[in-house]
């Protein structure tokens, strides 16, 4: 029986970590290489890391990282942020990543999707859909539209729609973060994380609101998400991952614990 | 050494990366008298079987891989690399290696999960293997770790080959062979310490193989 799986999510500037991140005895860790090997010790499924660089530099530092990362942890790994063009994603996979993420790359050119998936497969290739609740119109009819540039930029897409397009196109996986949610600690947006995997046979990570335990098991219950993405969580040292886990399967949802 | 073949898949670098972490000797080859001197063979594989053979038959490694396990070299094969070393594949109508009888399956999406929910094709994620037969590949791995998955077609070998199966939806092989031909539909590369300690244990086994070179 397949484990739903736990993704802590590292944003990453000019090859450091943008927050540092607080393990036991609250040392802060600004170094990503460091962070993720705890977490794959931890028993992170997968982890994700986000470059929010804009410089090339910058992008170089987070390559050397992506490549660190892949000679001291053995668990799949995927990087976004930036991804526009076929070569950007051959880099990062080249590197050691295992997958790619595209966001706002995918909504401007869709056909990178396609692109992507022919060249290295659609288990490589993950489309990224940041989502806000708009009110329901014949544009939008879900009443989800997805947006860019962190939520600013509104694209006329309506997300259901979205989602099913980037399957069509050779997305393997989708990963879903709700702008409303995102940062409130308040739990998933549950209509939305159902609806978009309700409407897809590939998997779905849900992102974007976990404050505790109980708000995952949602999500992977009542949202029927495969994975769930979670950040300040873990960071702020409010949760070790294994005690996540212990919890989520004291709730009778399946994960990984042994490793 | 352990000869990882190169035909461009898009794991052997990855493979490579746990090989040297766990200070196995291995090169990335498709030398043939590098590949005859090796201990052991890995056989990677990520994407799809039509590609993967076409790469094969470019490259000669088809006859190469099938003389070496004439000669009981022992090889492993991941992924892909499991899924072509049977007779045929469905994904791309794929005449395969046919060195160990049976053929690749597509996922039935009418199969359900533990809450009645159509399973998700590919299967992606941890899974469990539920040993059906000795293997010394799991010697010191606990029967409750998981491994890393990601594929929509499985392995279907003649029964007398199953050595492990994983239920998704329904119970499918994901480990198959015999005494040093084994193939795993899991990554190994990627599954945390279980999957390092698989890497180990074929590495073991080619050295404890005294008719390896």
């Amino acid at each position: 029986m397949l484990s739903k799986r736990i993704i802590p999510c590292l944003d990453v500037r000019n090859g450091r970590l943008t927050k540092g991140v607080k393990f036991v005895g609250n040392v802060d860790i600004g170094d990503p290489v460091e962070s993720a090997r705890i977490y794959y010790e931890e028993g992170a499924d997968e982890i994700v890391f986000y470059d929010i660089t804009a410089s090339h530099e910058g992008r170089m530092a987070f390559l050397d990282v992506v490549n660190e990362v892949a000679s001291k942890i053995f668990i799949p790994f995927s990087v976004g942020g930036g991804i526009n063009t076929v070569e950007d994603m051959r880099a990062c996979l080249l590197a050691g990543a295992e997958k790619v993420s595209v966001n706002s790359g995918a909504v401007k050119n869709p056909d990178i999707i396609s692109q992507g998936a022919a060249a290295f497969g659609s288990q490589a290739i993950v489309l990224g859909m940041d989502v806000l609740k708009v009110p329901v119109s014949e544009a939008i009819p879900c009443g989800y539209e997805i947006v860019i540039h962190g939520g600013r930029t509104h694209t006329g897409l309506d997300a259901l729609d979205w989602a099913r397009t980037g399957e069509a196109l050779g997305a393997g996986e989708i990963c879903l973060n709700s702008i409303d949610a995102d940062g409130t600690k308040e739990g998933y947006e549950l209509t939305l994380t159902r609806m978009i995997s309700d409407a897809v046979t590939i998997p779905v990570i849900a992102s974007g609101g976990a404050g505790n335990p109980d708000h995952m098991v949602d999500a992977l219950t009542q949202g029927r998400a495969s994975a769930a993405l979670i950040a300040s969580i873990v960071h702020y040292g409010t949760y070790t991952i294994r005690q996540l886990k212990e919890h989520i399967a004291g709730r009778g949802v399946k994960v990984r614990q042994v490793w | 050494m352990l000869a990882i073949l190169d035909y461009k898949a898009g794991n052997q670098t990855s493979v490579k990366r746990a090989l040297d972490h766990l200070g196995i000797p291995n090169a990335i080859t498709n030398d043939p008298s590098a590949i005859a001197t090796a201990r052991g063979l890995i056989f990677p594989g990520v994407g799809a079987a039509g590609q993967a053979m076409g790469e094969l038959q470019a490259t000669g490694l088809d006859h190469l891989i099938r003389e070496m396990v004439q000669a009981d070299k022992p090889l492993l094969g991941i992924c892909v690399g499991c899924q072509i070393l049977l007779s045929y594949s469905q994904e791309n109508n794929t005449k395969a290696l046919d060195i160990i009888p049976g053929e690749c399956v597509l996922f039935n999406s009418a199969w359900t999960d533990e809450t009645g929910a159509p399973i998700r094709v590919p299967h992606m994620g941890w899974n469990r293997v539920a040993l059906q037969a000795p293997c010394p590949l799991f010697e010191g791995i606990a029967p409750e770790s998981e491994f890393y998955f990601v594929h929509s077609y499985y392995p279907n070998p003649k029964a007398e080959y199953v050595i492990g199966t994983t239920t998704y939806g329904q119970p499918f092989c994901s480990v198959h062979g015999g005494p040093g031909l084994w193939a795993v539909q899991f990554h190994p590369e990627k599954s945390g310490r279980p999957g390092l300690k698989l890497l180990k244990n074929f590495w073991e086994y080619c050295l404890e193989d005294r008719r390896a070179v």
